[in-house]
Parts: C-alpha cells; sequence; structure tokens
C-alpha cells in the first residue's frame, strides 16, 4: 500500500525574494550615486529605473518559484547584484566619456543584453526539465564546442581586436563565441567524462610514490592540450586557451579523483606556456609586460601601459576608493570591459572589490555545493564544472588585472561590458538553477 | 565524486584568496609608490583638484587658488605677479613648479606630514583635503621699494634682516608674470612658456640667488677689511697705497678706479682706502694678508654654502690657490672671485648684527586650512665670522663710506647709513656690474641690503656703484625703516 506523505521542504524562496529585494536596492542606490556625482540625478527616472528592476526580480522569482521551486535561494540574487553594480559603473563610464567628448551608450547596451541574459536564463529553467537530457547531445556539444573556438579564424568571419582573433562579427555586432563554447566544453567534458571515468581512473605506473595514469589514456588530455595551445598561438588569447583547460583539469579530477591527472595537466600547460613564450614573439611580450610592467622599458613600449594605468587607479582607490563617481576609471583604456575590476578597485576601494570577489565565491561555492547534492555523475560534473568556469574566469581576469598572472582579454562575468559574456553566464545561471532545483528536489517518498 | 568537489570548492577558495592579497597589495602596501610614480597622471589631477593653499605675504595672500568650473577644478591666480615671481615662482600644468610653490609644495597641496592631523581632522568632519597657507618673509613694502628702485634696469636686490635673517626684499629684473603660465590651456601656456625663453636677457632667472655668479668688486674689500681687522689691523692702520701698484711675477700695475690718486704720500688708513674704496691698498692688503685668511673670512660669511632659504641658492666662489697677482686682483673682487646678490647682502647682515650671520630664510610660517600653525620659522645663527668690536670698526668705517666716500648717494636724512660700493669689472667690453652693499641705521640694524645692476643698467654715461646702486640702495633701506616703525 503505497501513502504519500507531505514532506516538509523549505525551498528557500521566501529568502530568495528578500536577497533579490538587496540586490535590487544595490544595483539602484548605485545608478543613484552615479547619477548624482555626474550632475544627472533626475529622481522620476531613477524611480522608473528602480521599478524596472523591481518588475525583473519579480519576474524571475515568479519564473523560479514555477518552474524550478527548489533552486538555490542565493545564486541569482547575487549575480544580480553584481549585474547592478556593473551595469551602474559601465553607466559611470559614459559620463566620463562624456565629459572628455566621446558619446557613448555602454550602459543603454548593457542594460538590453542584461534583460536577453536573464529571459535567455528563464528560458532554460522553462524548457529544460531534466538537465540530464543534455547528457544526450555529450558529443554534440563537444563538436559545437571546437566550431565555436575556431570560428574567429574562419576568414572573413573572424575579427581581430586588441591583438587577440576571439571575435566574430554578427549582424555588425562582434560576438566572443568563447564565451558559449565554454559552456558546450563544460556539457562535453561531463557527459565523456561520466562514461569513461573508469578507464580513465585506472591506474598507470607509480612515480615518486604517487600513481599515475596509463599513457594510452592520455588521449582526450592531449587532444584538449593541443587545442588550448593553438587557441593561446592563433587567436593570441592566452585567457580562453586557459579557461577551456583549467575547465577540463578540474573537471577530469573530480571525475577520477586522481591527483596525478592534475600535477599531469598542470604540467603539460607550463610546458606549453613557456614553449609558446619563448617560440612566439607576440606571447613573449604578453609575459615580459607581466613580470616587469613597472620597468620604464616595458612601459614606454606600451605594452604594459593598461596593466600600470590600472595599477595606478586601484591604488589611488585604497582602502575605501574616491566613492563611485568621484574618481578618474577613464584613465584606464578599456575601463568599462576588460579593466572594470580595476575601475571598481578605484572608486569603490578594496573594500568594494573584496565584496565583489566575495560575491563570486558565493555564486561558486553554490555551484559547488550543488554538485555535491546532486545525485548523479554528470549533475555532479557538470555543475562543478559550471562553478569553476565561473571561478577560473574571474580569477584570470582579476588575477590578469591584478598581476597575480598574464594579462588577458577575457571579460569578468556579469559586471564587465560585454554582450556574449553576459548572454553566455546568464545560461549558465539558468542551468545551474536547474542543477540545484533537481538536487535539492525531495524525491517523492512512497511508503 | 564528493571528496573532489570539496578539495575542488577549496581550490576555489585559495585562488579567490590569491586575488585579494593581490588587490590588497596594491590598494594598499604599494599604493604609496605606485601613487608617487612620475608617470601617473591620477596624482597631477588630484593634486590640481584639490584647494592648494595661498602664499601669504604681509598678512595678504599674492597667490591663491580659485575655484573655476574646468577639470582642473582650481585657478592658480597671482595678485602682482612679476612683483613676487622670484620668490613665489609658478605653477604650471605644463611645466610644474619653480621657487616655493615647488619647495613648499607638499604644505601648499595638503601632502606633508606635518599636516596629518589636519587631514584625520578633515576627515572626521567630512572636509575634502585643503593645502596649507605659507607666509613669507618678505615686507610688500620693501619688496615694492625695491622693484620700483630698479625699474627695468637687469639685476637683482636683496634686502634682509640682519637680527632674524628674513629675507624682506627679493627682487629679480627683469621679471615674469606667473599668471602666464598657470592657465589651463597647455598650448596657450607652451607659447608664453618659449617666449620667455627666448627672450635674450632670462626673465626667468633668478638674479639674486640663482642666476649668474657676479664678480662682487670693491664690495669684496670689506671681506678683506674684516680679516685684516681680525689679523690686528684697526681703522686707523696705515696701508702702502701707491698710485700703481706693481703686480708679482706680472708686468702687469694695477691702477685705482679712473687712474685717481688715494694718497699723496703713498700711505693711507684703512678707514680711508675704504670710504675712497682704494684698489692698490686693499690689493696690497689682501697680498699682505695671504689668500688663506682672505678665504677664510670669506667662507665664514657663506662663501661656498650650500644654502636653501629654501630655493636653492648658488654657492658663491672663491679662486683655487691664487698666486700673489691673482691674490691682489681678488682682493678687490675681481679675478675669480664671484658671488650671488644674496650673499653679498649675507656679508652686510653679519656685519650689522655684531659679527653674527644669521642664516636667511624665506618661509615665515605655515597655517593649515583651520588657520591652525604648522610650522613657525626659528631666526638661526649660521656663524660668527667677526668678533663685536671688529665689527663695530668695521661698520663705523663703513658710515665713512656713505657720510664721506663713494656711496654718499645712499644717505638718508636721519639715519645713519653704512655701505660699500662696488664697480666690478667684467672683463669684456660691457660696462661694468655696479653694486652697493649695505645696512641702516648702522647702530641699530634693521635691514642689510644688497644691489646689482648689470652693466649699471639704464643709467647714461660712466656707471659705478654709487652712482647706480647706491640710490636703489637708500630707497630700500628707507622702505624697511618705514616698514619697522609702521609695526
Amino acid at each position: 500500500m503505497a501513502t504519500v506523505t507531505d514532506v516538509k521542504v523549505r525551498t528557500g524562496r521566501r529568502s530568495e525574494l528578500g536577497l533579490l529585494g538587496l540586490a535590487v536596492a544595490i544595483a539602484v542606490l548605485a545608478r543613484g550615486l552615479v547619477d548624482y556625482h555626474a550632475d544627472f540625478l533626475e529622481l522620476d527616472e531613477l524611480a522608473f529605473y528602480a521599478a524596472g528592476w523591481t518588475v525583473v526580480a519579480l519576474a524571475i522569482h515568479l519564473a523560479i518559484r514555477r518552474w524550478a521551486p527548489f533552486a538555490d535561494p542565493v545564486l541569482v540574487p547575487a549575480v544580480l547584484g553584481l549585474n547592478g553594480i556593473g551595469l551602474a559603473m559601465i553607466r559611470r563610464m559614459d559620463f566620463a566619456y562624456a565629459s572628455r567628448g566621446r558619446e557613448t551608450d555602454f550602459g543603454g547596451v548593457q542594460t538590453v543584453w542584461t534583460l536577453l541574459g536573464i529571459a535567455l536564463a528563464l528560458l532554460v529553467i522553462l524548457l529544460l526539465r531534466d538537465y540530464r537530457l543534455l547528457r544526450r547531445f555529450t558529443y554534440t556539444a563537444g563538436v559545437l564546442g571546437i566550431i565555436g573556438l575556431l570560428l574567429p579564424l574562419v576568414p572573413g568571419l573572424g575579427t581581430e581586436i586588441n591583438g587577440a582573433r576571439i571575435w566574430i562579427s554578427v549582424f555588425g555586432r562582434s560576438l566572443q563565441p568563447a564565451e558559449f563554447a565554454k559552456i558546450a566544453f563544460v556539457v562535453f567534458f561531463a557527459g565523456y567524462l561520466v562514461t569513461n571515468r573508469d578507464t580513465l581512473a585506472l591506474a598507470g605506473p607509480k612515480v615518486l610514490g604517487m600513481r599515475f595514469p596509463r599513457p594510452r589514456d592520455m588521449g582526450p588530455l592531449a587532444l584538449v592540450w593541443a587545442a588550448a595551445m593553438l587557441v593561446q598561438i592563433y587567436e593570441r588569447d592566452l585567457g580562453t586557451s586557459l579557461l577551456l583547460f583549467g575547465i577540463f583539469v578540474a573537471m577530469l579530477y573530480v571525475a577520477t579523483e586522481r591527483l596525478s591527472w592534475v600535477l599531469v595537466g598542470l604540467g603539460m600547460f607550463g610546458f606549453g606556456a613557456v614553449l609558446a613564450g619563448t617560440l612566439f614573439s607576440h606571447v613573449a611580450v604578453r609575459y615580459t609586460a607581466w613580470l616587469h610592467a613597472l620597468d620604464a622599458e616595458v612601459y614606454r613600449s606600451g605594452t604594459s601601459e593598461q596593466l600600470v594605468r590600472g595599477l595606478f587607479g586601484m591604488a589611488s582607490g585604497g582602502l575605501f576608493g574616491t566613492g563611485l563617481g568621484e574618481g578618474r576609471p577613464d584613465l584606464v583604456p578599456y575601463a568599462e570591459s576588460d579593466f572594470i575590476v580595476a575601475s571598481i578597485g578605484e572608486e569603490l576601494g578594496l573594500t568594494g572589490l573584496m565584496a565583489i570577489l566575495t560575491l563570486y565565491v558565493i555564486i561558486v561555492q553554490r555551484a559547488m555545493r550543488t554538485a555535491i547534492g546532486t545525485r548523479h555523475g554528470f549533475g555532479k560534473l557538470l555543475a562543478a564544472g559550471l562553478g569553476f568556469a565561473i571561478a577560473l574566469q574571474v580569477f584570470i581576469v582579476v588575477g590578469g588585472v591584478t598581476r597575480v598572472i598574464p594579462l588577458t582579454g577575457l571579460t569578468t562575468p556579469f559586471l564587465a561590458y560585454g554582450g556574449s559574456s553576459m548572454l553566455a553566464n546568464w545560461i549558465i545561471v539558468g542551468l545551474l538553477l536547474r542543477l540545484s532545483d533537481q538536487a535539492r528536489r525531495p524525491e517523492e517518498v512512497t511508503a | 565524486m564528493n571528496e573532489p568537489v570539496r578539495r575542488l570548492s577549496v581550490v576555489v577558495l585559495a585562488m579567490f584568496l590569491a586575488l585579494m592579497v593581490a588587490a590588497s597589495y596594491i590598494q594598499v602596501i604599494a599604493a604609496g609608490d605606485l601613487n608617487a610614480d612620475a608617470r601617473n597622471v591620477r596624482t597631477l589631477y588630484r593634486e590640481y583638484g584639490t584647494f592648494r593653499g595661498p602664499i601669504v605675504v604681509d598678512g595678504e595672500s599674492v597667490v591663491w587658488s580659485k575655484p573655476v568650473d574646468d577639470p582642473f577644478s582650481y585657478q592658480r591666480t597671482y595678485a602682482d605677479g612679476p612683483l613676487y615671481a622670484a620668490a613665489t615662482g609658478y605653477y604650471s600644468i605644463v611645466f610644474g613648479r619653480t621657487a616655493i610653490e615647488q619647495t613648499e609644495n607638499d604644505l601648499l597641496s595638503g601632502t606633508a606630514d606635518s599636516l596629518f592631523w589636519t587631514r584625520l581632522s578633515d576627515l572626521v568632519s567630512g572636509e575634502t583635503q585643503r593645502g596649507a597657507s605659507v607666509e613669507l618673509t618678505l615686507s610688500a613694502q620693501v619688496q615694492e621699494a625695491a622693484a620700483s628702485a630698479l625699474g627695468d634696469s637687469a639685476g637683482a636686490v636683496v634686502a634682509l634682516d640682519p637680527r632674524s635673517g628674513e629675507v624682506l626684499a627679493m627682487v629679480t629684473s627683469p621679471t615674469y608674470d606667473p599668471a602666464t603660465l598657470a592657465g589651463h590651456d597647455s598650448a596657450e601656456v607652451n607659447e608664453n612658456y618659449q617666449a620667455l625663453l627666448s627672450q635674450e636677457d632670462g626673465p626667468l632667472v633668478n638674479r639674486a640667488i640663482a642666476g649668474d655668479l657676479y664678480p662682487p668688486g670693491s664690495t669684496f674689500k670689506l671681506i678683506v677689511s674684516a680679516a685684516a681687522l681680525e689679523a690686528g689691523y684697526d681703522a686707523d692702520s696705515e696701508l702702502y697705497a701707491p698710485d700703481q701698484l706693481e703686480l708679482p711675477q706680472s708686468s702687469n700695475t694695477l691702477g685705482n678706479y679712473g687712474g685717481e690718486s688715494c694718497s699723496a704720500n703713498e700711505f693711507q688708513t684703512l678707514a680711508d682706502s675704504l670710504a675712497m674704496s682704494c684698489n692698490t691698498s686693499f690689493a696690497n692688503l689682501g697680498m699682505q694678508l695671504g689668500w688663506n685668511l682672505v678665504a677664510r673670512k670669506a667662507e665664514e660669511f657663506g662663501w661656498g654654502e650650500q644654502l636653501s632659504i629654501p630655493l636653492a641658492v648658488t654657492p658663491s666662489v672663491l679662486p683655487d690657490n691664487p698666486d700673489d697677482a691673482q691674490t691682489a686682483m681678488s682682493s678687490i673682487g675681481q679675478f675669480d672671485v664671484r658671488a650671488t646678490p644674496l650673499q653679498m647682502a649675507m656679508v652686510a647682515a653679519g656685519i650689522a648684527n655684531d659679527g653674527v650671520l644669521m642664516r636667511p630664510y624665506l618661509v615665515d610660517s605655515v597655517r593649515d586650512a583651520n588657520l591652525r600653525l604648522v610650522e613657525d620659522a626659528e631666526p638661526e645663527e649660521m656663524s660668527q665670522p667677526m668678533s663685536r668690536a671688529d665689527a663695530n670698526e668695521l661698520t663705523d668705517m663703513m658710515v665713512q663710506v656713505v657720510e664721506a666716500g663713494t656711496g654718499s648717494a645712499a644717505r638718508i636724512d636721519g639715519v645713519s647709513v653704512a655701505g660699500k660700493t662696488g664697480t666690478a669689472e667684467t672683463g669684456t667690453d660691457e660696462r661694468p656690474h655696479t653694486w652697493f652693499v649695505g645696512f641702516a641705521p648702522a647702530n641699530d640694524p634693521v635691514v642689510a641690503v644688497a644691489v646689482l645692476v648689470e652693466n649699471g643698467g639704464s643709467t647714461e654715461g660712466e656707471v659705478t656703484g654709487g652712482k647706480v646702486a647706491a640710490p636703489i640702495a637708500r630707497a630700500v633701506m628707507e622702505a624697511a625703516i618705514a616698514a619697522q616703525g609702521g609695526s
């Protein structure tokens, strides 16, 4: 005899609503500050903005209640908070550029991208009712990922901006297909690894007390390594290269639980990076600009100028920052996109930057928590992979700006100006919502 | 697979920790160095964007920052720019800073260590950083008198308060208007600067302290006299004073100014030699005393010293190991003896202050934006080149120069003036540089002055220190005495 017992589960939807309110408040207040310091504050316009955000937040809330009622309640508010701060900062850059006679509407465009991104995330939870469906498309995703990665190399389609060939122009807009390829690869890796993890986990020779994988199982790793090297050399994009390879190694480790894979992977990447640095001058220039950024000669050659200007900006912000709209972030090239972190460091100070980084930590940790709570191997790998993708991307960008690693051209998720990144990262949010919804949904208990 | 996910979370935390450490390093630990980096235009913008303190003379701002509506926020404004240019310098977005604007920049911009408490209290009370005001020792009356007396002639005037070392006047001519370099239109500023640079008479040069060094001519006889008094001579000591002095190891002879005779019997007292500015007697006296003694006396009065008032002063120079003939020429302030007008004012001040030379200084006090006293200059003894008795004896001799000698044009009614003229050959076909060095009142000096007029200035005909420089010195001393009486 089967009876359905009523199990009370805390979905956290009400906490989410409260947190969403906080995120909206941050977004609106930040914009209000920016407008105020630009002598542009019109209260009815700000009220309209606040109303708009409230509607969007409510829409997200209702959509999640309906389509993913058990989803993680912290994820979306954290992302929305970052997005709101990013929009305010980008609008602030519009004002800065305007005062120097350069008319831009990055803020307006980015608002559209944000709305599209949110729509895509909701579309994901609406259409994808079970993430396990994705596993069917493992190899399709792999092919899509490779196509996305190679698109910029297609003559006539790919465009080179600032020395990196990672863009394609579609309908007059520049897109970064690698941002989307990133998601496809995570799906592919998850599907591939969950199938082959047993083989890959087989022990091989023991070196220095540690079991290494069998050489014949090295094939996939070598392939991804080659792809990453190709990207670094031909698309001149160390960031994407490091990102893809890093995601793969991390997921490989999660799948096989073998640290030796990580060591082999890191060793291979390090070897490749050093090799590229010796063989290709454009790679070497980036390394020099990183290691000797402040040297008079390197600075004069212009290769480290952007980086150093970013450092100057952050230094001038100090502990508490100049205040939104009070600094001079426009003195750093690409202050609204690649260097938005430096702009935030300058105007919101170390305190603000720490808060931003903490928001990222929260997002990533929620993804990891989801991975742990998910019952299926594919889901675990997917959640961990997506979470690590965000973490690694932030690390690569912010690390580049703060001189932890060489500077690359990746965008800061949810913060930086750029449509591809905004859409792709909101899709990741959608996927994580779906994953966490399934992870936290109580199984129908039958007795 | 949960265990590796947990470990991955730890790796992620470590990655973010690395970012946080790097950000802290940049924004806190290395921030000072980065902010001070010369390539950091931000620092410049911020500096221009903060209220810069005024430069004050006699309680009134002669330089101040006026709020304006442009990216620089403030316009540096100069009242009487040309009059005070030598002291204040300029503050330019293109060419940086000079003089007080440069040396006191930390205080004016509000970043000096001594303003720490001010910054802290401003932070608490929500005030933005404001610079301190710098009050100069200059006296507006004396400065104006010096500038107007010097007029268009190229030259310099320095007036000191011999009791403290305060610089009462520092005038250099020709001068310029710092306002023309302080504008916010770089192209225009650049044009004005190039125009000043291309002027041959060098208006940007501060002749009083940092221009070319000048041969002091007969004013250097004060140093030789001081050395002689120390060596036991007195005012009445008879000196060998022929019409023509044969110079040792040389076929040349030295005569007096204009070929005049100092004495009917080839001998003259030290006092009268000074009053008449005999070349032959002092040249011979210098050789008798030996260059070492004269040079030591000069050094005690400041020759060779790297002074900072806080403007950097070019050290005055002496010849190295001159032979007898060169010693003779050096003793009348020719050959390789060179001095700044400030140095000559210090000679007068040292004698005036009973033989005690006070260190000259230009900054009287510094007050923060809340008018709290941050720095207050203390007069400081620099050296004692003469005994009180010798100084008083030399003073009496210098009074004779004005009362009965070459410096009669410096006489002031009712005040006894001490002085010495100088007419220094430049070694070229140009007219000689004319000097007057002196102080007043002789019995209780309130001002010591040195006047230099390059090549006799605009005076027509034959030029001498007595004719060209002495009247300027009189005007300056009168103004200083009046200013003292008034205060």
